[in-house]
This record gives C-alpha cells, structure tokens and sequence, in this order.
C-alpha cells in the first residue's frame, strides 16, 4: 500500500473533471502499466451540484478504489474545495484556480493557486479546457505520469477537430505548474 | 405455402382438449376462424408463433397447433415483440382479453402500436374479467354491473380501436363473434397487413357479464351483437344519438405507408453492415 | 497474440461480456446506475447485426428478452433497485418456463427510489426470493471491473446450461469504477452455444423432469412446436393439476440447480489457512476487506476471507467447512443483514458478527480493521 497515491478532481458537474479523471487513469494503467482506478460520485442530478472524480494509482493491486488519504486535490470551485478538502493528507497537494476559489479558511496541505480560468479565456478564448489545463497542472506537479503518456490518453478521448485546441490546454497546464514551481 | 384441405383437427392440438370455455361461450368462435384465416393465408405451422397474456381468451394457444407462449398477465404483446425482432420470418399473433390488452397491458398495447411492430393482436373483448369472476374491465359500458361495480359503472370504456388507431396501429378492426364470415375475413386482411393490425372481438361472457346485465343466455349476448353491431359505412349516416350503446364495425382504419418497426431495424442493419 | 488491454467501466465490462458470450439480444429501461451497460449494447449489438431494444418499461424489456429467448436468443438486461422489483414477475417465468436469460443489477440504495447514483448491497435476498413461488436461481456477484466481464460471459453459459434466469449482482461503485480489462479474443474463453434438440420435432418434450438431465430448449421456429405457460406444467408443456406431476416440476427448478451446485459455485479463499477470523464479503465490499485484511495482519491480528462469487446457490458447505477451524466469522456487506442470516444458517459452531453499514459510502477499509480489532478482542 505505500506507494499508493491518490488524486481527487473536484469541481461542479459539467466541468469535464470526471472525463480529467478518465485520462490520468488511462494514461497510468494503459501507457505506464501501473495499476489504477477510476471513481466518481455526483448526486441524482447528472449536471450541476458538487462532483469529484478519483483516480487511485499505485504499483500493487489496488483494492479499496475511493480516496480515503488525498495526495492531490484539484478544486474548481469554492463549494467543492469546503466539501471535500478534509481528506487531503497533511503533506497532500491542493491545486486552485484562483478567480474561482477565494476563501482558503478551510486549507489544508500545500497550496497551489493558478491562473487557470485567465490562461484558459486569453490563450484558449474560451473556458473549454479548463479540465484539461488543471489535468496538465496536476501532471506536472505530480510526475505521476510522463507527458508523453497523459498526452497519449488525452488524444484518445478527444473529439475529432478538437486535438490542437486540447493540446494546448494541456501545454498551458504543463506551463502553468512549472511556472508556479519556481515560485 | 401450403394448399390444403381445411381441416380443423390438423390445427387442434386435441388431446389438450377439451376447453375450458363455457358452454356457449364466443371464444371458440374465434379460435375456429382464427385457424381458418391462418389456413387461408397459408402460413406453415412451424412459422405461427402465438403469444397470450392472462385470462380466458388467452387460453387459446394451448389447443392449437404452432409455436405457442402462454406469458403473464398484460404482457404477451412484450414476448411477441421479443420474437418478431429476434426472428422476423416468422408471423406473430398475439391473443388477449380486454383488460389483459387495456388494463395491466395497456402501456404494451399503445407502444407496440406506435411503433407499428408487423404482429397482429386479437383482442377477445367480452367487457369482462370471466376468469376471476366477473369484475370490471376497461372496456365495460358505462352504467352496467359487475361484481365490483354492483352499483353499476361510473368509468368511461375504453374504444379499443380509437385508441389503437390514436397510437399509431396501422390497420385497425372490429367485428364479433356472431359475424363468423366477417371475422374470418378481417382475420386474413388484419394478418396480411404488414404493421401493427389490432382487431377488436366483441365476444360473449353471459356467466359473468351477461347475467350480471339482463343477457343471460349466450343467445341473448348473440343477438345484443348482431343488434348493436354497425357497420362503419352506415355509422356515417347516423346521429350520435343514434349511435349510442352500439359499435362501430369493419375495417376502420388501414394505412400502408408508415413505416414498420421491425423492416426498419433491419435495414438499418443491413446499412451499418455496408459501412 | 498481442493482449487488449483497455481502461473500462464495469458495466462496460459486462457489455463486452455479453458480446463475447455470443448475446443476440438486449432489451431494456433506462435507469441509473446501469443505464451504460444499455448505451454501450446500442451501439454494439446493430453493428454486429444483433438486437438491441429500449422498451416502454422494465417489465416489457424483461419479456422481450423472454420472447426473444424462446426464440433461441442469448439474452441479457440491465437494470437496478425499482427496475429489478418490476421485472419480478417475468422472472418468475423464466424460472418457471425455464428460459434461459441474464438480468444484471447494479444494486444501488434502497428501499424504493432510494439513492439512484450511491452504492449498496441489498438486493442479494431479492436475487433469490423476489419473485414468488418455489424456485432456485443462479445469481454472481463481481466485484472487479475484470471479473465483472468473465463473470458475464459465465453466466450466460449457466443461463443455457441449467435453462435459468442468471443474475449479475453488481453495484453502483463496480458498475462505475473504471479499471484495466483483458478482453479476451472469443477462442480464448468457453461459450455455450444454443442448440437444436437431439431428438426430433415428433419426439420431443420442452420439460424433463426425472432424468436429472436438463432438455434443451428447442429455438422456436425451427419445427419444434411446443406450448410455454407459466401454470405448473408437465414435461410436454401443457399444464397440468395432477399431484404427482406438480410435486416433480417443483422438485426439479430446485434440483436442476442444487444437484449441479459444484458446476455452479465458484468462490475465492484469501489467507485462510492460519486466519483466526473470516471475513465474508462479496463484490465491492470483498476489496475493502481484503485492504483490511493487510492492515490486521500488519497488526498482527490472523484474517482471512471467503468471497462467494456465485452467491446463490449459497456455497453452504465451503462456509460449513471453513467454521469448523475458524471460530470468529465477520460478515462485511452494504446492507442491514442479509448474507449473515445464509452465514449463520450454514456456519455451525463459529460465532457469527456483522458489519452492516449502508450510509450511501462504499465501507472502508479502516470500518472494517475498526470491527477486525473489536471481534479479535472479544
């Protein structure tokens, strides 16, 4: 169980972070063959309300599939990071966007606030990709995966005429971190 | 094809008889011109499937001689679809009572109809539950007894052929058990239909409904259907006043050119197979 | 042969199943949290020149895939809680009639509505006892995304096999979780295919009662006339009061399954050798155990696990067994008790605990090293 890490997105439902989840996963179980798995839990509603997405990746089988102890949490709203901060570890990471999370009085862990939602409306225009960049940021970070490998996963799932805007995002996630990481 | 000599007994299966019907009852009416309209179309036994829900019309396929499915309650219509989809050669009749097709199944009845599946389904209409004793079906006149209604009815009945025609049946008739001919004759066109055909049979339970509504003999019920009976052509002529307790007979409703759900379903397998 | 590895869902997984097993034929209901496995078959079943149809209600889809089935289909559904409770009936009759046909439920919070998108375990009593009447049924209980694919496949062989509803009982966090697959190419796993009688059209009886062997059933439509009805009926089919015959259309729907129990069962040990407790525990919660499991033992606390995979027919004799050698069973499962009552029934001899927590969370481990330690000190 010690090598053992566990990744939450964390956001409302619509904000693609379920899919976030789905290619880190992938990227992990598929391109670096470790193992991994994918949860997530939303209300009756399927857009809308609080939603999380967890990926458990480790060397060893893995059994209990959800997250108890979060080595790294990405928030993309205020709502989400009060709810579901509390299981982050001591030492966990937390990373934020910064227009969207604002109130830190709950935080917990080491806190990383990006720009993301500004990156993502001026290199982007649009907010599409917002998933994307906060999943290049939590690679990065993390080194979970290489760049190749989440890069892989990404295009898979990507709608055709989509790879170059999708691309992008995940470069400005890449970016973002590195930036953030010098200090 | 098969050409034939009409004989009753190569259809019977006739050591499961005899019936349960009542002495008098219309259903063996039908069953005999059901087996002459498969004849006269000329269907081979092997390619007859006929599926029944609960009741006593939904005894039939048990004496007859094809591929026969006595389901639950309401639901024969969801075997029949279940077969039609998986084997479309093979001609699908589905057999039910008035509230087996419009009261537990009538959810069945509407969607089979508006997706015009190509089965046919007889409906044994006899305003009655003859089975359990003689409650109240959806198709009972307003006003008449029932054993639970001992104070006579207060719901509307259902027109089975209104509503088959409302939900997208694309031939859609009536006749009864006294018009024998008739019925025989709707029996072949509703089965030569490619779509959803419904026939409704106006047929006689005098044990439980007849007595219950100064009919008590199966002579009397006989000729409350040759009275009340209409044909659709002279409806036409006639005041609602004058058509009031009395149906509407024929074919009153046929449309050849919706399309049907089953040919739908292959073609597009046949196009996704091209891709 | 290079190996198909994919990252799927669990009821993804049990779509690929029903594809590799040969399935002719789905028909369903939407509901949550099984709606994917009917997605995934619509886009499946066309382009491989099968049957996938969305009925007006769940009782509809279940006789679809009856009728399909008398037809010679390999069949399957999916559905969860208040679809389960209406197809009730119509499997009854497959149980009855003997049709073959594969239910999957992805067992979701209840009573009624419940909590459509929250896992539970409490649907396995109504796995055996949802319809009425007397009867046996087959029902397994996944509790990987893999195992959830094999275990598909398997079921639809004992489904023709033993001509018998088989229920997948799987849950909102299986059906959802998303993990690594090997996908089997078709000549690599065992498929039970449907066959004509070996006897012809004049000799042959839909139902056989006595000789311990179960009769195919003929494909309708291939000169095989026969009657279904779903009153107790004799070996020709037709229905029939006579004591006699009753006594022996009961006695096989039991002993058609019960007989063939070691074709049938299929179980996992897990450290049971030196265990001081058992741990029983099934699909997802049988994860969170054996994680619980590592963490007593590291505690220096001897568990081990048993974990029914087929769980109806109940593996009554392995539990039997393993209570004469370990005293303590703890008995895991999202539900208020209900394999505990099958546990204690068969475990003579041991002392029986249970932990029962249904609260929409999938039990931790930590709940279930919490209960280790207290059951390890009494």
């Amino acid at each position: 169980m010690s090598d053992r890490i566990e990744f939450r997105f964390s956001g409302s439902g619509g904000q693609g972070l379920i899919l976030a989840g789905i290619i880190l996963a992938d990227a992990a179980a598929i391109y670096e063959n470790k193992n991994a798995v994918q949860t997530q839990s939303y209300g009756p509603e399927a857009r809308g309300g609080s939603s999380k997405s967890e990926v458990i990746i480790s060397n060893d089988p893995i059994e209990y599939p959800k997250a108890t102890k979060v080595n790294y949490m990405v928030s993309l709203t205020q709502e989400a990071f009060n709810k579901y901060i509390n299981d982050v570890k001591d030492d966990g990471i937390v990373i934020v966007d910064k227009e969207l999370v604002t109130d830190f009085s709950k935080a917990k862990g080491k806190l990383y606030v990006l720009d993301m939602v500004k990156s993502a409306r001026e290199e982007l225009g649009k907010l599409l990709g917002l998933n994307i960049i906060s999943l290049g940021v939590l690679v990065e970070i993390s080194g979970i995966v290489s760049h190749d490998s989440i890069e892989k996963a990404l295009m898979k799932r990507v709608p055709k005429g989509f790879e170059d805007y999708n691309k992008k995002a995940l470069e400005i996630g890449f970016r973002l971190a590195k930036e953030v990481k010098k200090g | 094809m098969i050409k034939t000599k009409f004989n009753y007994d190569y259809y019977l299966r006739k050591n499961t008889l005899p019936h349960i019907w009542c002495p008098g009852c219309g259903d063996g009416i039908i069953l005999k011109a059901l087996l002459r309209a498969i004849h006269k179309c000329g269907y081979s036994k092997d390619e007859v499937v006929i599926t029944s829900g609960i009741g006593c019309a939904s005894r039939l396929p048990g004496y007859v001689d094809f591929n026969t499915i006595h389901t639950t309650h309401g639901r024969a219509l969801t075997f029949a679809i279940g077969m039609k989809m998986y084997k479309p050669k093979l001609k699908v009749i589905t057999i039910s009572g008035d509230g087996d097709a419009l009261a537990i199944g009538g959810n069945h009845f509407i969607h089979a109809a508006r997706r015009n599946i190509d089965m046919t389904l007889i409906v044994f209409n006899n305003y009655t539950y003859g089975m359990t004793g003689g409650q109240y079906s959806p198709t009972q006149p307003l006003d008449s007894f029932a054993t639970t209604t001992p104070f006579g009815s207060i719901e509307p009945p259902f027109d089975v052929c209104n509503l088959a025609q409302a939900a997208g049946a694309t031939w859609v008739g009536r006749s009864t058990s006294y018009h024998a001919v008739q019925l025989e004759k709707f029996m072949v066109d509703a089965l030569n239909h490619t779509g959803f055909s419904v026939l409704d049979v106006i047929t006689n339970c005098h044990i439980s409904y007849g007595r219950r509504n100064k009919m008590k003999s199966p002579v009397e019920m006989i000729k409350y259907q040759k009275e009340k009976a209409v044909p659709a052509r002279s409806a036409e002529n006639m005041s609602p006043e004058e058509l009031a307790g009395r149906f509407k007979t024929g074919i009153l409703f046929e449309a050849k050119d919706r399309p049907e759900f089953c040919g739908e379903y292959h073609k597009k397998l046949e196009l996704l197979k091209t891709k | 042969m290079s190996k198909n590895i994919k990252l799927m869902q669990g009821n993804e997984a049990v779509a690929e199943g029903a594809v590799i097993a040969g399935c002719d034929f789905f028909a369903g209901y939407p509901i949550t949290p099984s709606s994917e496995v009917a997605e995934i078959l619509s886009s499946k079943l066309p382009k491989i020149g099968k049957v996938f149809l969305q009925m007006e209600d769940e009782i509809a889809a279940m006789g679809a895939i009856l009728g399909a089935a008398l037809g010679g289909a390999k069949t399957i559904t999916a559905t969860s809680g208040p679809g389960m409770s209406l197809k009730q009936e119509n499997i009854g009759y497959a149980s009855m009639c003997e049709i073959p046909c594969v239910i999957v439920n992805v067992m979701r919070g209840g009573p009624s509505t419940g909590l459509p998108t929250l896992p539970a375990q409490g649907d396995v009593m109504q796995a055996k006892w949802g319809t009425h009447g007397d009867h046996a049924v087959i029902a397994i209980t996944p509790s990987s995304v893999n195992e959830s694919l094999y275990e598909t496949i398997r079921a639809f062989n004992l489904a023709i096999k033993y001509r018998t509803p088989v229920v997948i009982l799987t849950d909102e966090i299986i059906g959802h979780m998303r993990e690594k697959v090997v996908i089997p190419d078709k000549s690599e796993v065992e498929v039970i295919d449907v066959k004509l009688p070996d006897v012809p059209p004049e000799k042959y009886n839909p139902y056989n009662y006595t000789s311990g062997k179960v009769t195919p059933l003929a494909p309708m439509g291939e000169g095989y006339r026969y009657h279904v009805t779903g009153l107790i009926h004799g070996e020709t089919g037709f229905p029939s009061q006579k004591t006699d015959i009753i006594q022996n259309a009961q006695n096989w729907l039991i002993d058609k399954i019960y007989k063939n129990i070691k074709d049938i069962e299929k179980f996992e040990e897990f450290q049971t050798d030196d265990a001081d407790i058992l741990i029983v525990a099934y699909g997802s919660t049988s994860r969170s155990a054996r994680q619980a499991i590592s963490m007593a033992r590291a505690a220096g606390i001897k568990v081990g696990m048993f974990r029914p995979i087929t769980i109806w027919p109940f593996p009554d004799e392995q539990i039997s067994n393993l209570s004469k050698k370990i005293k303590k069973i703890l008995v895991v499962e999202m539900n208020m008790g209900q394999v505990i009552l099958e546990v204690q029934r068969t475990a003579c001899g041991s002392k029986v605990y249970g932990l029962h927590i249904v609260n929409g969370e999938p039990i931790t481990p930590d709940n279930i090293l919490a209960k280790i330690k207290e059951v390890s000190e009494n």
